[in-house]
């Protein structure tokens, strides 16, 4: 399989990105296949932490960049899937440490041996985004079903089509499908109505997701929960299968859904 | 040659202004980057405008530039120049196409009287959140305006899809501009020196014009026989 460097990434600050990193990269290295994630936040970072790794950290990404360790040696290895690594962010150092270009070599010398590298870009629009989006061959963009969210995430596709980037796809997290009924929140059309781009998952609202991150566990590991399972399909996305939208409840908009965006 | 006589720099209030000379821009390019790469404390964290006169720039040829500038540790700020292929480049990266005057200066876009401006930019897509277009003319869009999306022109603005955003037509005021959109929900709207707020829509969506008639700003089916 060639390899492929996904960047998942949001405007707003908050949405879900690291959890959708830690979820699809799980799901994606429980199927066998290698699998490396990139922390993108410089100064702030918190994947090792969703991933339980934290106090594993020796060398992080801006030492590989500086030369100061080999690439390997900042892969940290989960600790039930051993296809699946993590090379942190450095917590100490500003985010101009790193640059598009180091981005790209980086991700170029992973893909010798990487099915799938993910990476977590920060929120924002300014250099740590761009790092991120720089080695990017498929974006995908989070937002919750939100107005302010829904606006960054315009925003940052209107950015990406001025770069001519590859089109992104998206996630639209924490769904909630009583709030949505009772006309408190806007609905997934709502939100492709507005952004109009291909929509690779939705995520429901889901508590498990608060719980597994405190714990460091991967909630789509875990066999149960709507959440995990919300993740696990877009894994199956993001490899090419064809996978309904789970019934969250009002059966017709999925249809639809599915409809409108196979039609892409 | 000797770089200094392609690029000129000084210092504004919004950090530094290079000006660039007669020449290709490839060799003004890389005399810039010589510059930079020359005294790199001096530029480290300065926020660049760059003034390109009457050059045609694309949106690839500022990507190049700012990311090479960002590498180092500068913000490209500002491209300002009489090309509108360059000033829609620079829009659409998010760039001032301004520089920031200490009094404001209201004859950047040329006064239109009656439409005497009959020419028009067409903009082919959709304009996301944060994109604004500024044109002396006529602005026709095929595509949405998406909230968050601005549109300043001095004459009409024809939208064939979605106004949800804020549209400003006869900015210079001209009050025979009109605004038209398949489905008409702005932010806001103004004509000339008139502003509406748009009223909740009630039923289903329709094309319609909005034009000043006796001094108010008025919302009509917009019909095409
Ligand atoms: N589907 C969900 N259901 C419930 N809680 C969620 C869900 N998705 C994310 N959260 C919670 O929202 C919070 C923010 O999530 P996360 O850290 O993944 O966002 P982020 O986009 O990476 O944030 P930042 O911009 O700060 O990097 C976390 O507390 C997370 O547990
Ligand atoms: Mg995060």
């Amino acid at each position: 399989m060639t390899s492929k460097v996904i960047t998942v990434t949001s405007g707003k600050g908050g949405v879900g990105k690291t959890t959708t990193v830690a979820n699809l990269a799980a799901a994606l290295a429980a199927d066998g296949k290698k699998v490396v994630c990139i922390d993108g936040d410089i100064g702030l970072r918190n994947l090792d932490v969703i991933m339980g790794l934290e106090n594993r950290i020796v060398y992080d990404v801006v030492d590989i960049v500086e030369g100061r360790c080999r690439t390997r040696q900042a892969m940290i290895r989960d600790k039930r899937l051993p296809d699946l690594f993590l090379i942190p962010a450095a917590q100490t150092r500003d985010k101009n440490a790193v640059s598009p270009s180091d981005m790209v070599r980086l991700c170029n010398e992973l893909r010798e041996e990487a099915d799938w590298i993910l990476i977590d870009s920060p929120a924002g629009i300014e250099r740590g985004f761009r790092n991120s989006i720089a080695p990017a061959d498929e974006i995908l963009i989070v937002t919750n079903p939100e107005m302010s969210a829904v606006r960054d995430a315009d925003r940052v596709i209107g950015l990406l089509e001025a770069e001519e980037k590859p089109a992104p796809s998206l996630i639209i997290n924490r769904m909630n499908p009583d709030m949505v009924k009772r006309g408190d929140m806007l609905s997934v059309e709502d939100v492709y109505d507005l952004l109009r781009i291909n929509v690779i998952g939705i995520v429901p609202e889901d508590e498990n997701v608060i719980i597994a991150s405190n714990r460091g566990t991967p909630l789509a590991l875990d066999g149960k929960g709507r959440a995990g399972q919300a993740f696990r399909n877009i894994a199956h996305r993001l490899n090419g299968e064809e996978v309904p939208f789970m019934d969250l409840e009002a059966r017709s908009i999925w249809e639809r859904l599915t409809k409108l965006t196979r039609g892409r | 040659m000797s770089d200094t006589s392609l690029i000129q720099i000084k210092g504004i209030r919004d950090g530094l202004l290079v000006s660039l000379g007669e020449a290709s821009w490839p060799e003004l390019r890389s005399a810039l980057q010589e510059r930079i790469e020359q005294q790199p404390v001096f530029f480290q964290g300065a926020n660049l405008s760059l003034d390109v006169g009457s050059r045609v720039l694309e949106v690839s040829d500022l990507i190049s530039l700012r990311d090479f500038l960002s590498e180092r540790g500068i913000r490209l700020w500002a491209v300002v120049g009489s090309s509108s292929v360059t000033e829609n480049a620079a829009q659409l990266l998010g760039l001032a196409t301004r520089l920031f005057k200490p009094t404001p200066q209201v004859e950047t876009l040329p006064v239109a009287k009656g439409i005497e401006d009959e020419t028009a930019l067409w903009v082919n897509k959709t304009l996301r959140s944060g994109t604004r277009i500024e044109f002396a003319g006529h602005v026709i869009v095929f595509g949405d305006v998406n909230p968050g999306a601005e549109i300043v022109a001095g004459g009409s603005v024809i939208i064939w899809g979605r106004l949800r955003g804020f549209v400003h037509a006869g900015a210079q005021g001209n009050k025979e501009a009109m605004v038209c959109a398949l489905d008409l929900s702005p932010t806001q709207l103004r004509l000339a020196d008139e502003i509406a707020l748009a009223p909740k829509r009630q039923g289903k969506s329709q094309p319609e014009v909005v034009r000043i008639i006796n001094g108010q700003i008025q919302a009509e089916t917009w019909n095409f026989d």
